[in-house]
């Protein structure tokens, strides 16, 4: 029996996760480890296994097998005190439609020890316009700001945000990015899942890709791009795209236009591009599906 | 405790903020009330009309409010993942429970003193001829009936069927109990059926206590026939109540 030892600056860590649904598999071991004040990204299609991940570590449903710890408790037991050091954002979840955005937050804030002030949280996620609106009347962007309100109103140390803007129109994406983003100069830890490369690109400190229950490729969104493929060198030749992969752009394009010079040829629409996490995603999840069954 | 305080006054809020719960809940049973009380002439089997009637409907009440109601805000908040929700906040479970269960008491006990003073106003009716045990009737009353409510929120899978699925149990075993008017004359059948029924119980204690002034353990049949069925109730809700919505 091996002894398991998280490094203890993790907010979370995960060992070898297990977890099946009826015979099954939704997760076939994950391994991963999140650092205090870090943004991690759980990305992968739909049905991949990132809400089952992230819904056992929230406490919610028990794992099979494997390890694993969120701020030094078993999530398996869902302690109180670690509940009272989470802010969770479900995909689907209700606020009771009757009370008021304020009176919301003021419920849940009457659950934690040490709750945050709720018009500061309301300042945070910009409702304070709609403080005294009833929540049935928010639109979904809205409701969606006011998950993300509750979750932040006890001041936790770690945010599970599940697909925060799955639905979003993108300017109401691009302000709730900006929110994460604030969140996280706050020092807090977040685990974000989505299935938007550019949200994971934006975000995330370090990605990792999760493909039917299983980890494919973890690193830092550059890493991820850097490793995965070489540049990409586009030009026309004769009304026909050619393109050109290659580890050393620069020779490439010396003896692409050196040749080009000489034959006074013209490289029409020439483009030298890096692949964006989008191309290596596609790629990975392209390369896996043969994988999988 | 001062979770518990806390939990209580946004959940009163909320009830009285719900003009469908408030009206079908609290209101109906007055409503009916005022209805049968002016069908019905001035005696039953020698009894003031008002006085039975007002026992039944206190049935009538304790299992639309404490069985219907909770079972249907239960089913709804699951659904709907407010239960969900709060599972991953520091309220501890059963401080959750146990201030549904005092809000729905809360609720009861107001709407049992809203059918004395109707009663009293215009009918003439009784007060409670041992109103300490009536109180314990209440109680009691309130505490079988959500042990079943939250059993049957354990078993009903849908928040869009529940409102009906409490309803075909509750109008039935109402009427077969007692609540709306006399059984008597009903075939020997139907007296069977209400023969196992928890309501038929717990009408004939709240009978004892409000009417005849008995003490609220005189009849131990009925106050064990009521208790099984509530920790029958708790015993499915153990073994089946879930936070989570049945999605998948």
């Amino acid at each position: 029996m091996r002894i398991w030892s998280p490094i203890v600056s993790s907010a979370i860590a995960v060992r070898d996760l297990r977890k099946s649904y009826d015979g099954v598999e939704a997760l076939r071991g994950i391994s991963f480890e999140v650092t205090a004040g870090e943004v991690f990204g759980l990305l992968g299609p739909n049905g991949a296994g990132k809400t089952t991940a992230v819904e056992i570590l929230e406490g919610y449903r028990n794992r099979d097998g494997g390890d694993a710890s969120v701020l030094g408790y078993d999530p398996g037991d869902s302690p109180r005190a670690m509940r009272e050091r989470i802010g969770v954002v479900l995909q689907h979840s209700e606020i009771t439609p009757l009370l008021t955005v304020r009176e919301a937050h003021l419920l849940f804030a009457g659950y934690y020890a040490k709750p945050r002030d709720v018009d500061e949280v309301l300042e945070v996620v910009g409702l304070m316009e709609k403080r005294d609106a009833r929540v049935k009347t928010l639109s979904g962007g809205q409701k969606r700001r006011l998950d993300l309100g509750i979750a932040l109103v006890g001041d936790p140390e770690l945010v599970f945000l599940d697909e925060p803007t799955t639905g979003f129109d993108p300017a109401a994406r691009r302000s709730a990015w900006e929110m994460i983003l604030a969140l996280r100069s706050l020092g807090k830890t977040i685990l974000l899942t989505t299935h938007y490369l550019d949200e994971a690109q934006r975000l995330a400190d370090r990605v990792a890709v999760i493909r039917a229950g299983r980890i494919i490729r973890l690193g830092t969104p550059a890493e991820l791009i850097g490793d995965a493929r070489s540049i990409e060198i586009r030009f026309l030749k004769n009304g026909e795209q050619v393109v050109i992969e290659t580890k050393n752009p620069t020779q490439a394009l010396n003896e692409l236009t050196a040749e080009a010079l000489a034959t006074g040829y013209e490289l029409e629409q020439l483009e030298v591009r890096r692949p964006t996490l989008e191309d290596v995603y596609l790629e990975l999840v392209d390369e896996y599906d043969g994988d999988v069954e | 405790m001062t979770v518990l305080l806390h939990q209580l006054k946004f959940e009163q809020r909320v009830f009285w903020r719900s003009r469908e719960a408030a009206v079908f809940i609290f209101i109906f049973p007055l409503l009916l009330y005022a209805l049968l009380g002016s069908i019905y002439g001035d005696e039953i089997d020698g009894v003031p009309a008002a006085d039975v009637l007002l026992a039944g409907l206190f049935g009538y009440g304790a299992a639309n409010t404490a069985f219907g109601g909770l079972a249907i805000t239960l089913v709804i908040r699951r659904e709907a993942g407010i239960l969900k929700r709060l599972r991953s906040t520091p309220l501890p479970p059963w401080t959750y429970l146990a201030t549904v269960l005092l809000s729905t008491l809360m609720v009861f006990a107001l709407q049992a003193v809203a059918l004395l003073v109707l009663g009293s106003l215009a009918f003439d009716a009784s007060m409670p001829a041992n109103p300490l045990g009536f109180a314990g009737a209440i109680v009691l009353g309130v505490a079988a009936f959500a042990g079943l409510g939250v059993g049957a929120a354990s078993l009903i899978r849908s928040a869009e069927g529940v409102s009906a699925v409490v309803n075909v149990i509750v109008l039935p075993m109402a009427f077969l109990s007692g609540s709306f008017g006399p059984t008597r004359e009903f075939p020997v059948f139907l007296q069977a059926i209400a023969d196992v029924l928890p309501l038929t119980y717990f009408i004939d204690i709240v009978y004892g206590v409000y009417l005849d002034g008995e003490s609220l353990f005189a009849d131990p049949k009925a106050l064990g026939v009521l208790a099984a069925w509530g920790i029958a109730g708790l015993a499915v809700a153990l073994k089946r109540f879930t936070w989570m919505p049945r999605e998948r």
